[in-house]
């Protein structure tokens, strides 16, 4: 690199104000292999960048450098400015003369002393700098979505519709997720089975939607564009291209009183069963913990029973490699169960409330079975004790959320708004009750959210009592809840038919260990991390991994679908392109030198280092060196710092151009 | 008058390495929010601690430094996940070696200045240059560069008679 141009920018007064620019222009133009240096008010200005595309070509300089502000304020527009001219753009640099220097120093003659230094410095790196071509990387235009509750459905739909072909896993046996269970949705009362059962066929019916239903994610390999997925297909124990849906097996079934987790746990449903009449798909599977003939070997009612003749007691869990190019997570949550102190969890259950001991305490989102038209009291409210119907009934929100005490600190988001709607469907459907709701605040933003809590307070004449819980005991057939009323000073006492819990919004069980399958970042309580809060929020740290739904965080209905739609979208954007085009700042391995010991892959964060035989020209293996995969390099060069022999180095910050910066110190 | 504007008979030379992310952000924020600090820290910019290879700071030395500031993500934050993680175990292990060769280890400073902390960043830079100053220049590692010239070329008249002496 011999003919570098210096460019000096005044930035207006910003810089000439504490800097002798002219005084910067002139020493840099001193420096040996300075072909060019000037300076000018505003380098960024479009004279300012004519300027510099002029004086590459005038002065066929084969390097620039811009002494203005942060690079990280226009280091794009001078990199475009000299590929315009004709050079390659990671041989403009930038030296920060302005949030280094000008504005931080008052004195004049060491302000310009530390501006020259600067200029020094990074003439020698660009010298040393290389033209760097950007990494492109094949892309897959095919996405997985993980988890079939409302967020993965939305995404699927997105993704498929807009052309590109869908991975849909789901664990359970149907897909449809939480908002399959809830009976009407807040702020409009929609029922909700009316809104999402019409998705759920649309899934099963679109031709770019490839649906796996009782299946798990078992392996994620390979990176951005480039995902090898191993899906798991558990055994259902019925061939799902034989059978027709007809049920008759689930009728004849001898084996019919199992708790039914849909409802949870308060409907029956047989051994061999769908999950609730609306499933998709609507291919049964055999609960073979339950089910008589796998449990002794006798029975086999339902194959004898089964025209088309699919059901197979011998099915094997089978597993398929599936190639896509983005990820969606979409796994969604689970509630708090506070009868038990989860196991080596910091979390402490609510052993005051009797929640498990005493049946008619019960949590939100049996509420919303009980109050569904399809759940297991066919929309009645009543109770699961006795069966009566109750006359009062006593809501208690935060149980589990903002108790820091208890070991979750965080607000679940969704229990104000679901309360306010079980004391409104509890009102229609018992006149004469009355619905009390303890609570600490009510937290309703979101369209139409507060009014909808002042319907529920004004209209429906839900008592609002704000305090906490603090005891709950059975005296005859009433539950007594003892709490206080802060608001009036009081403690009250009030005897509940019923008792409805609004439980903490967890991630599901194993989200921690799908999150290390699929290298993506979670939080204490593992919910997913988002690559930046504000300005990230659908994209993880990971590239190509993208985040819907409850799984980052507990969110409502709406949030969840706007999330969903955000993160087909950015699978959208990455499926535009036939190649992926990346920062070329990654490493890259000598292999003359590497003696294979390693050390890089194991300091490498992003797994970006494999193996790489050479062989001669027989095939007899020579040795084995580093090859540092450029779709996965994330360019951080810890591998190269840590490299015993050296032959590992990090493009645009190369061992060279670093010393010769520190050379001319 | 403020600390920065001073007239001092030693200036001391402060090389500061850090991460892109983080400190360098955090300085370009100590720069727009117009805050003050010594003139005597020159920035060299890594994509994260964990590329900076220890040698530099020797190098550093070797080429004038008086003292040298490496800086990066807090730990948890770090923009490639683990690299401020391997560059803080390189760099407890260097220190205990730097020690051990005598050098004062208050020459060397370790801090995580994050993007938005443009006052912790004035606050680090001031303190090292001032503990600096009071200790004065660092001329043992100025002196070893000398002899490392010495085993290399041949650039004193002395040096080219022995050669020549030896046919």
């Amino acid at each position: 690199m011999s003919r570098i141009g210096v460019f000096v920018c005044h930035c207006g007064e910003n810089i000439s104000r504490t800097v002798d620019v002219e005084q910067v222009a002139k020493a840099a133009g001193e420096i040996p292999g300075v072909a060019f240096s000037c300076d000018y008010k505003y380098m960024c200005s479009d004279p300012g960048q004519t300027l510099l595309k002029k004086a590459v070509a005038e002065h066929k300089l084969d390097g620039v450098l811009v002494a203005a502000c942060s690079p990280r304020m226009h280091e794009k527009t001078f990199r475009k400015a000299a590929e315009a001219a004709g050079l390659n753009p990671y041989l403009c640099e930038m030296a920060n003369i302005r949030e280094h220097c000008s504005w931080v120093h008052e004195d004049r003659d060491m302000a310009t002393a530390k501006a020259k230094d600067i200029v020094k410095l990074m003439v020698e790196r660009v010298r040393k700098g290389k033209s760097l071509a950007p990494i492109t990387v094949p892309v897959t235009k095919r996405a997985l979505v993980i988890g079939g509750g409302i967020a993965g459905i939305q995404a699927a739909l997105d993704i498929a519709d807009a052309g590109h072909r869908v991975v849909l896993v789901e664990r359970e046996p149907s897909i449809g997720g939480h908002m399959a269970q809830l009976s009407e949705t807040f702020p409009t009362l929609d029922c909700s089975q009316c809104i999402m059962t019409p998705k759920m066929v649309d899934v099963a019916n679109h031709p770019n939607i490839t649906l796996f239903t009782y299946s798990e994610i078992e392996k994620v390999d390979g990176y951005i564009g480039n995902f090898q997925v191993t899906v798991k297909h558990k055994a259902r124990s019925v061939d799902e291209s034989k059978c027709t849906g007809c049920g008759i097996c689930m009728t004849k079934c001898p084996k019919k009183k199992i708790p039914n987790e849909f409802d949870q746990g308060h409907g029956m449903r047989p051994a061999i069963y769908v999950p609730f009449p609306q499933a998709v798909p609507n291919t049964p599977v055999i609960d073979r913990e339950n089910c008589t003939m796998f449990q002794s070997g006798k029975c086999g009612v339902c194959a004898k029973v089964c025209g088309p003749g699919a059901v197979d007691y011998e099915q094997k869990d089978t597993f398929t490699v599936e190639d896509v190019g983005a990820i969606v997570v979409a796994t969604g949550f689970k509630l708090y169960t506070i009868d038990r102190k989860p196991e080596g969890s910091p979390i402490q259950g609510y052993g005051e409330f009797g929640y498990g001991t005493i049946p008619d305490i019960i949590d939100g989102m049996t509420f919303e079975r009980l109050a569904s038209a399809s759940g297991p009291t066919g929309g009645k409210i009543l109770r699961p004790s006795d069966g009566k119907e109750p006359k009062q009934v006593v809501f208690i929100q935060c149980v589990g959320s903002r108790a820091r005490e208890k070991g979750i600190s965080y607000c679940s988001k969704v229990c104000c708004m679901y309360t306010a709607k079980h004391t409104m469907l509890y009102h229609h459907k018992v006149h004469d009750g009355q619905a009390y709701v303890f609570f600490m605040d009510a937290r309703t933003p979101g369209k139409g959210y507060d009014e909808f809590w002042r319907r529920a307070v004004e209209e429906e004449e839900a008592v609002y009592i704000r305090g906490m819980v603090s005891r709950m005991y059975q005296r005859g057939d009433k539950i007594v809840v003892m709490g206080s009323d802060i608001q009036v000073g009081v403690q009250v006492e009030i005897e509940a038919d019923l008792v409805v819990l609004a439980t903490a919004v967890q991630p599901q069980d194993g989200a921690d260990l799908l999150a290390q399958k699929l290298g993506i970042s979670y939080d204490k309580y593992n919910f997913y991390s988002e690559a930046h809060a504000k300005l990230k929020p659908v994209e993880c740290a990971t590239a190509g991994i993208y985040l819907a739904g409850a799984c980052q965080g507990p969110k409502d209905i709406p949030d969840t679908v706007s999330q969903a739609s955000a993160a087909a979208a950015k699978v959208m954007t990455l499926f535009a392109k036939d190649k992926l085009e990346r920062d070329p700042v990654v490493a890259k391995v000598n292999e003359k030198y590497c003696v294979g010991c390693f050390a890089c892959k194991k300091v490498c964060a992003y797994g970006a280092i494999e193996e790489k035989e050479i062989r001669d020209r027989q095939g007899n293996l020579i040795k084995k060196v580093a090859y540092v995969n450029p779709g996965v390099c994330g360019g951080c060069g810890t591998c190269q710092a840590t490299c015993p022999s050296k032959s590992i180095e990090l493009d645009g910050y190369t061992d060279e151009q670093i010393m010769a910066m520190i050379e001319a110190l | 008058m403020h600390a920065a504007t001073k007239q001092h008979d030693f200036e001391p030379k402060i090389v500061a390495f850090v991460c892109t992310w983080c400190t360098y952000a955090g300085a370009d924020l100590a720069g727009t929010s117009r805050m003050q600090y010594p003139p005597n820290v020159r920035v060299l910019k890594f994509p994260c601690t964990g590329r900076i290879d220890p040698v530099f700071i020797l190098r550093a030395f070797q080429k004038g430094a008086d003292g040298v500031l490496v800086s990066g993500c807090h730990p948890g934050d770090c923009h490639y996940m683990a690299g401020n993680f391997h560059a803080r175990r390189r760099f407890a292990a260097f220190r205990a070696l730097l020690d051990f060769v005598g050098v004062d280890l208050n020459r060397l400073q370790f801090s995580w200045v994050s993007a938005a902390e443009g006052g912790k960043w004035v606050d680090v830079v001031t303190e090292l240059t001032e503990r600096v100053r009071t200790m004065g220049p660092m001329p043992e590692f100025k002196e070893l560069e000398h002899e490392e010239q010495w085993s290399g070329a041949i650039n004193t008249p002395e040096l080219k008679e022995a050669y020549d002496s030896i046919g």
